[in-house]
This record gives C-alpha cells, sequence and structure tokens, in this order.
C-alpha cells in the first residue's frame, strides 16, 4: 500500500497533508493499491478526514519517544512501520517538519528520496517532477527502489474530498528502534508570541535597498500593523544589519504565501524571486521601472519608498477613519 | 574540538539560469561559483566556536576538481585543513556515501570530529537529505534548520536553536553529533589579505571513493513556465498613494 505521513497544525490534518492524501489517493488507484496513513501520539481523531481522503487504515505511531519531536527518533519510527506493513510508497508534505522526517526514514530504510516533488506518475519506477532551487528549475526524474519516498511541494495539487467516505479502522504502532537510538531531544521552546507569522501572513510588507536604513523600515512597520500583516525584507536588508535574518524572504530566508506582497525598494534577484513568488498579488514600489520584481509584480508604484509609502499611510488611515465612522 | 564543514560547490545565482544542451545540468560556463550560503554560515560557525573553545576545523567538499576553489576560499576564513572528495554526481545516496566513507577514512586516522555540519539543502539541487543521511550511516544524532549552536564547555553535548512557524524551538545533543544549518546563523566573514594568501599555498587532501547509484535519477531540467502578464502601473510617487489605497480596499485589507 501507499502510506501517507500526516501533519498536525493545531489538531487538524494540516493543508500540506491534505494535499498529499489527493496525491495519494490518485497514484493508489492507478496501483489498484490502499491508502493508508501514519500520524504520532494520540492522533485518533483525525480518522474521519483522513477516511473522506480515501485512507482505510490510520497507524498511530506510540511510545515515550512519540510526546516530543525527536527527527532521529520519529524518522526511524516511521521507518520501522514502514517495513512491518510492507509499504511500497511513502507520501507527505514538503514542509521542513515533512522533509525532515522523510530523509530520516529513507536513510533508514535506505531507499531514495525525492522531495519538494509538484507532479507524480506512479509505476515500476516513479516518474515525478520536482522543483529546485526553491522554483528556479524543474527537474523531470525516475525514481526507483522497493519503497518510494515523496514529499509534495505545498500548493502543487489540489486538495480533493471523495465523494463517499473510505471506512477506516485505527491500530497503534509501537516501535522498538527508538529505546537505542542515539538522538537530540527538544528541551525548549519559545512561542514568537504576538504578531503575524511572515510564512502565514495574509499581507507583507517587505522592504530592501531602496529602504536604506534600519530606521527607514519604521514605515514599513505602519504599513503592516495597520493592514494585520507581517515585515519582510531582502537578503540585502538582512546583511546590512537593517533586519534580522528572521524576516527575510527568498531562497535562504522564507518563502511566503500572503495574498498580497508589498515590495519596497527591492529590485527582485532570483534569489527574493523564489521567496515571494507564491503570494498571490504582488505590489512593487521602486524607482526603477526595469527592476526585475517591478516588471513581473501585478501591479507598480514607480517612485521612491521615503515618498510613496508616508502618502499610503495617510490616505490609508484616512479611508480607514471614514469606514469606522460609516 | 574537532569540527567538520560539509561545503558545495554552486553556480553564483544570477538572472536566468541557463540548461546545458542535452538538457540534464546547469549550463556553468558562463556563470561564477560560490559556496552555498547556508554553508558559507556553516564555514563561519566552526570557525568561530574553534575560536572560542580551541580545535581543529576540517572543511570537505564533493564536487569537481574545480571545488577546490570553494575549500580555498573556506580555508581563507579560518579552517585549517582541506579535503576534496572527487564525486561528478548529485545524487543524494551517492553522495552521502561518498561523504560517510570519506568522513570514516578520516576519523580512523585523527580521531572523531565532535561535530559535522552541512547546509540544510543544497542551493542549486536542494534535496534535503545529504547530511541526514551522513548522520544515520554514522549512527549520530542529527537536527536541521539549525540558527544557533551553543557548545557546552565540557564539550560533551550541544544546544541547537532553530526557528518554525510558531517560534523558537532548541535541542539538546549528545557529541559527536550532526547539525544541518541555514543563513542566518551569523554573517559570514569576509576573507582578510593574509588568510588569502594562507590559503592560496595550503596543501589539500583529495580523495576518490567508489560509490553506487542512489535511485533518484535525473532525466532532464526544465525552465519553469513564465507567468505572461502585465504589470500594472499604479502611478509615480506620492501621487499614487490613492490608486494604492484603492487596491488596498479592493483586495479586503484596509
Amino acid at each position: 500500500m501507499l502510506l501517507v505521513l500526516v501533519e498536525d497544525d493545531s489538531g487538524a490534518v494540516s493543508g500540506g497533508s491534505q494535499e498529499a492524501l489527493t496525491l495519494a489517493h490518485g497514484l493508489a488507484t492507478d496501483l489498484n493499491v490502499p491508502v493508508h496513513a501514519a500520524a504520532f501520539g494520540t492522533r485518533g481523531e483525525f480518522a474521519a478526514t483522513l477516511g473522506a481522503y480515501g485512507v482505510s487504515t490510520l497507524h498511530l505511531l506510540e511510545g515515550p519517544f512519540a510526546d516530543a519531536y525527536s527527527p532521529e527518533c520519529w524518522g526511524a519510527a516511521l521507518a520501522e512501520l514502514v517495513r512491518h506493513i510492507g509499504a511500497i510508497g511513502v507520501i507527505a508534505a514538503a514542509s521542513e517538519w515533512g522533509n525532515e522526517v522523510l530523509a530520516h526514514a529513507s536513510a533508514r530504510t535506505g531507499e531514495a528520496f525525492a522531495s519538494n516533488c509538484v507532479t507524480v506518475d506512479a509505476g515500476q519506477q516513479w516518474s515525478l517532477t520536482r522543483v529546485r532551487g526553491g522554483g528556479m528549475l524543474l527537474e523531470d526524474a525516475e525514481l526507483a527502489g522497493a519503497v518510494k519516498f515523496v514529499s509534495l511541494t505545498p500548493g502543487a495539487v489540489e486538495p480533493a474530498e471523495l465523494p463517499i467516505p473510505q471506512q477506516i479502522t485505527t491500530d497503534s504502532f509501537v516501535p522498538e528502534s527508538t529505546d537505542t537510538l542515539v538522538h537530540s531531544t527538544i528541551v525548549d521552546r519559545k512561542s514568537r508570541g504576538a504578531g503575524v507569522a511572515l510564512s502565514t501572513a495574509r499581507v507583507v510588507v517587505s522592504g530592501g535597498r531602496g529602504v536604506g536604513s534600519a530606521e527607514g523600515f519604521e514605515s514599513l512597520e505602519e504599513l503592516a500593523e495597520l493592514l494585520g500583516g507581517a515585515v519582510g525584507c531582502s537578503r540585502v536588508a538582512t546583511n546590512s544589519g537593517w533586519r534580522p535574518h528572521s524576516d527575510q524572504v527568498g531562497l535562504t530566508g522564507t518563502k511566503i504565501a500572503a495574498d498580497l506582497y508589498i515590495a519596497c525598494g527591492i529590485s527582485g534577484a532570483t534569489q527574493h524571486w523564489v521567496g515571494c513568488m507564491g503570494a498571490k498579488s504582488i505590489l512593487a514600489i521602486n524607482t526603477d521601472p526595469e527592476a526585475p520584481l517591478v516588471t513581473r509584480a501585478d501591479y507598480a508604484v514607480i517612485g521612491d519608498v521615503h515618498q510613496v509609502l508616508p502618502a499610503i499611510l495617510e490616505r490609508a488611515r484616512a479611508r480607514k477613519q471614514v469606514q469606522g465612522v460609516a | 574540538m574537532r569540527v567538520l564543514v560539509c561545503i558545495k560547490r554552486v553556480p553564483a545565482p544570477g538572472g536566468k539560469v541557463l540548461i546545458t544542451e542535452d538538457g540534464t545540468d546547469i549550463d556553468t560556463r558562463h556563470l561564477g561559483f560560490t559556496i552555498g550560503p547556508h554553508e558559507e554560515c556553516a564555514v563561519e560557525e566552526a570557525v568561530q566556536l574553534v575560536a572560542e573553545h580551541g580545535g581543529h576545523v576540517t572543511v570537505l567538499t564533493a564536487g569537481p576538481p574545480e571545488a577546490e576553489e570553494q575549500l580555498r576560499y573556506a580555508l581563507s576564513m579560518g579552517a585549517n585543513a582541506g579535503v576534496l572528495v572527487e564525486h561528478g554526481a548529485h545524487d543524494p545516496q551517492a553522495t552521502a556515501t561518498a561523504l560517510t566513507e570519506t568522513i570514516r577514512t578520516l576519523e580512523s586516522e585523527d580521531g572523531n570530529f565532535d561535530l559535522i555540519l552541512f547546509g540544510n539543502e543544497s542551493a542549486d539541487v536542494g534535496n534535503y537529505q545529504v547530511g541526514i543521511r551522513v548522520a544515520c550511516a554514522l549512527e549520530r544524532p542529527v537536527v536541521g534548520g539549525i540558527k544557533g549552536i551553543d557548545v557546552a564547555d565540557e564539550s560533551t553535548h550541544v544546544l541547537l536553536h532553530r526557528e518554525n512557524a510558531d517560534g523558537v524551538e532548541v535541542y539538546q545533543a549528545p557529541l559527536p553529533a550532526v547539525a544541518a544549518v541555514k543563513e542566518g546563523l551569523n554573517l559570514p566573514r569576509y576573507p582578510s589579505i593574509q588568510g588569502r594568501l594562507r590559503a592560496k599555498k595550503a596543501p589539500l587532501r583529495t580523495v576518490q571513493p567508489k560509490t553506487a547509484p542512489g535511485g533518484l535519477r535525473t532525466v532532464q531540467l526544465r525552465q519553469p513556465p513564465e507567468k505572461q502578464h502585465e504589470t500594472v502601473v499604479l502611478g509615480y510617487g506620492a501621487d499614487a498613494a490613492d490608486s494604492v489605497v484603492d487596491l488596498l480596499t479592493e483586495k479586503g485589507v484596509v
């Protein structure tokens, strides 16, 4: 059978996992095999959602190791389950977590792993397309082996529930290999607290070289706050010490999925583009009408951010006040 | 402490990426090369850790003979020794085997590396797995996405920090350990003139391990389709503010 590794998103099956389940259902239909799912800890409440995506069995990976994430233990546990149930393919969302656990599990089973796939066709070998360099290139590849590990790039597949849900049974699997494994242990976790996370923000207001200084980001922060969004930046802004690296949008920073990306004084080198191309629409504010990000944006304002942003803030506040009165 | 950093020679990002005529690799004839950004931070971190705790930094790369350039750059940043693993393929399983075999050889001669650093994923191929495969083969703990490393003075364990969407996680791993790091870990130094001169003359070791191909085979590379669209210019300078606020209203964000 095919096995889908299910990621928990605040107690529910994550969106990426729903996409992975949809892909798995299609592949399993072609291969004429059932789809099973694996989740860590007591996640029996996933069963109804998983049944709707065609899963016939949910395996709950349980044991002392499952209470706190340890990449080595979770990967080893998944590898043990894969061997135990005889899965021929393992699919997960290509989140940081999904890629990490599948890399561990594929290493421990000695099988190949194709990360960040956008299409997969099953057969004796699996023909797939994966994204490279955050989306700069597409790679067509063949995946061989007794067990094929695949992670699916978020947004590559439209999640689709079945018209009639599958009857699903749930069992628990307690791995043995995790008892003796040399592994890391999570010892502290700090929540970011208030503020909007860059990766999930609906609106991102981002600045680059054209902002010119750390102080220059004040107006970006004001606009982000007004729009309920997060502040991002380019690699230049990080490397100049204007913003922390956690704000960086790009290949080596965060890849955003905002409804609206407002790029202020960012020329848009490839490194940056792959971080923001997932936004539904892009507004670029730049003095250079030929800047790559301006030509790739949906909307552009040609001008200096130091003049444009204060004017936008003033009008937006006025508009908001009028709406409040009305 | 003994630190090993595994780096990769990657094409320097520019505009459009060109593909070779047979369609299986990046056409690098007109490109410069660099160390992957994650790995450059790994080298910097190793040099800083050794400056604080004492020890030795070895830098290793699997790649073509030309990857000597990247090894020498890492030496100019302060690494002490360089090893070139001659290995042409991007195949993640074969690369991991080549690295593991080389690390075993190095460790059988001079003892274990306390810490082995990788970049979280390579900038050009991005398989997200070579460091983890090596760590599993060596039976060592490994955590990815690392943006902070603290080594306790007694050198028995290491604290590894990483960010996720909700905040920060801290892992403790017993040494010897492996970490796959990300850019943002530090700001890599610009090599000094003395460093460059030293690196130019430093002897490098070359090894040629035998590997079998893994299960992932590249058929061809393609350019992603460029979205055809027109950019709507909302206006020039501060005069565009009204049109922008109209757009924000239309998008439902004001």
